[in-house]
């Protein structure tokens, strides 16, 4: 980091400027994946806010003592042992959705955001900026996901957290719900309109 | 039309720079040009000196397309009355009841199409490029009948905003666009585009026609052969048999332009005489076809229904002529070099069939595999390139060798 930053630009940079997904392009993965419904999409951005803050927090703490050879490990370490415990805290209070997460709980693991902020940031400061980083860049990520869950919900199965948005008489005067909402291919191009109008409003993100 | 020349010529100052509807520049000369030949050819150099534009191509593909739409309107006419168990009504009569049937999913995409291209032309200071001349009325002539109208709207606004303008407008396409609309109704609304209700017009329209009970089931002769079982007998609407010549003619269900293999040779004759067809492709997809055809008829097994057609049922039925001929031959999404077309189109073929007899989940497959194959044209055309430039750069090294 060449610049000293507040802890504000910390945690409020990640939801616009410096957004994980639609700015740095991380994470896209678990994007296409659990945002077919608004629900999931929550719960994986809580979850990964959770995972993301603690860990930076965890490896902050360590960040002295780890060895720099097996730093990798040790933040794997790290972010596997809470990701065991936010997915057994679904399971208890929350199966359903837990369920329909399945395997992406534990993929937060792999989740490029999370190796990104342990090692840029989490590795070279204190605890108390490391938490905001992964509460910023953790909601940063969320919002993204609440907004391509909305748009793929809505328009994909006329709900919102399931229940019913667009009225009955709407169908009943042929409206069909938009089956390709529902699939992958559309939460691409979801976020991509996202990036589309975000890089309209800040034309300094621009490519040339 | 010197009455309309003088109109133009007399609105023109409010469109040039400093006038009063400058901001509307683009929308002017797209008229102009469209309405009369441009009047700006090159006039020096080793250019030929011709007014033969992308605007005349694309009207000499309209031109092409006519058969087709004539036959489409006949044929959905035809359509009602048969499944109505009616009699067939005059000629003319027919022909209206087809036009004012097909005629407000033409207007709705024209508009929506067309008012996309202006907006953007509008945003970014360009030229109106008419690309959207003959998507427009492609994207009519490849959907079912009675498609809903907004379902058309929807889906043309998003392959002209998604698969043309993002990537810089008309020229700039990866994908054809008219079949894009189609992959996104498909997906998006697959109980409109498919099953044995949606292919035959169901409503009359100013007392032409018949409205059609809630109970009858009209299915494409390719939905039939996907939903067989044992033995696969193909039949019309009065439950007459169907002969290949019916297919190849196309009196038969189906997309509305798309029924008559006969009407779609007419026009590929006409785009080939004109030189706007490429006859490689063409020729290429259907030997494509025709082999994979063959090879699954030798196969033929009941597990896949669509293995027991012959080789000619399958070049005649569903979207493959009009794929061939108007689909595939599309200059912007095609390959570009010759050794390059001969493979594109005759995968295009082989995909088609693939698709159409091996995934039952899919009763037609021409679309998917001109989509696929649109997306490989790049890579095909530089591994064309690239074996050209290592066989002069051996040949070279041959002679120097020497």
């Amino acid at each position: 980091m060449a610049e000293k930053q507040t802890n504000k630009s910390v945690i409020f940079n990640p939801l616009s400027k410096d957004n994980p997904v639609i700015v740095q392009i991380l994470g896209i993965c678990s994007s296409l994946a659990v945002t077919a419904k608004l629900e999931p999409a929550i719960v994986m951005g809580i979850s990964v806010i959770a995972v993301l803050a603690f860990s930076n927090v965890i490896i902050s703490l360590l960040r002295n003592t780890i060895p720099t050879n097996i730093r990798i490990i040790v933040q794997l370490v790290v972010v596997a042992g809470l990701v065991v415990v936010v997915n057994q805290l679904l399971l208890a209070y929350a199966y359903d959705v837990a369920k329909q997460l399945s395997v992406f709980i534990g993929l937060i693991i792999t989740n490029c955001i999370l190796m990104g902020r342990l090692e840029a940031f989490a590795m070279a400061n204190r605890p108390w900026p490391s938490f905001l980083d992964g509460i910023g860049n953790g909601l940063g990520y969320a919002l993204i996901l609440v907004i391509v869950g909305f748009f793929r919900e809505l328009l994909g199965s006329g709900t919102l957290l399931g229940f019913q948005v667009i009225p009955q008489w709407c169908y009943e005067h042929g409206y069909v719900n938009n089956g390709l909402m529902i699939l992958p291919p559309m939460a691409l191009i979801v976020v991509a309109c996202i990036i589309w109008v975000h890089r309209s409003i800040n034309k300094d993100l621009q490519e040339q | 039309m010197k009455a309309l020349r003088k109109f133009l010529d007399k609105i023109k100052p409010a469109f040039m720079e400093g006038g009063k509807l400058s901001a509307f520049r683009s929308v002017y000369d797209g008229f102009d040009s469209f309405l009369f030949t441009p009047n700006t050819t090159s006039h020096s150099g080793v250019h030929i000196h011709d007014s033969r534009d992308s605007k005349r191509a694309m009207t000499l593909v309209i031109i092409a397309l006519l058969p087709c739409l004539f036959f489409g309107m006949y044929n959905t006419a035809y359509q009602n009355y048969m499944a109505a168990g009616v009699p067939v009504a005059s000629f003319w009569e027919m022909m209206a009841y087809g036009f004012l049937a097909i005629l407000p999913t033409i207007v709705v995409t024209y508009v929506v199409g067309l008012g996309i291209e202006f907006a953007f032309a509008q945003w970014r200071g360009e030229e109106i490029q008419e690309g959207f001349l003959v998507s427009g009325l492609l994207i009519p002539m490849i959907c079912p009948i009675d498609t809903p109208l907004w379902m058309i709207a929807v889906a043309t606004a998003f392959s002209v905003v998604f698969a043309k303008e993002v990537f810089g407008g008309t020229g700039y396409n990866f994908l054809n666009i008219a079949l894009v609309t189609r992959a996104f109704l498909f997906f998006a609304y697959p109980a409109s585009m498919s099953g044995d209700k949606v292919f035959v017009a169901s409503e009359s329209i100013f007392g032409l026609g018949n409205n059609l009970p809630d109970t009858f089931t009209g299915a494409t002769p390719l939905g039939e052969v996907a939903t067989s079982t044992g033995s696969v007998v193909l039949t019309d609407l009065s439950n007459q048999a169907i002969s290949l010549w019916d297919m190849f003619f196309g009196l038969i269900p189906g997309s509305f332009g798309e029924t008559s293999t006969l009407c779609i040779l007419i026009g590929a004759a006409f785009l080939l005489l004109t030189g706007i067809a490429n006859w490689r492709i063409i020729l290429s997809v259907f030997a494509g076809g025709a082999v994979m055809a063959f090879i699954a008829h030798t196969f033929a097994t009941p597990t896949y229904p669509g293995s027991m057609l012959g080789v000619g049922e399958h070049l005649c039925l569903g979207g493959f002529a009009f794929a061939a001929v108007f689909m595939a031959t599309d200059p912007v999404t095609a390959a570009r070099t010759t050794a390059g077309k001969y493979i594109y189109g005759f995968l295009i073929g082989v995909i088609a069939i693939i698709i159409r007899v091996y995934n039952t989940g899919y009763p037609e497959g021409a679309m998917l595999a001109v989509l696929l194959m649109n997306v490989f044209a790049p890579l095909i055309d530089y591994c064309v390139v690239r074996v050209n430039i290592n066989r002069r750069l051996n040949r070279k090294k041959v002679l120097s060798n020497e």
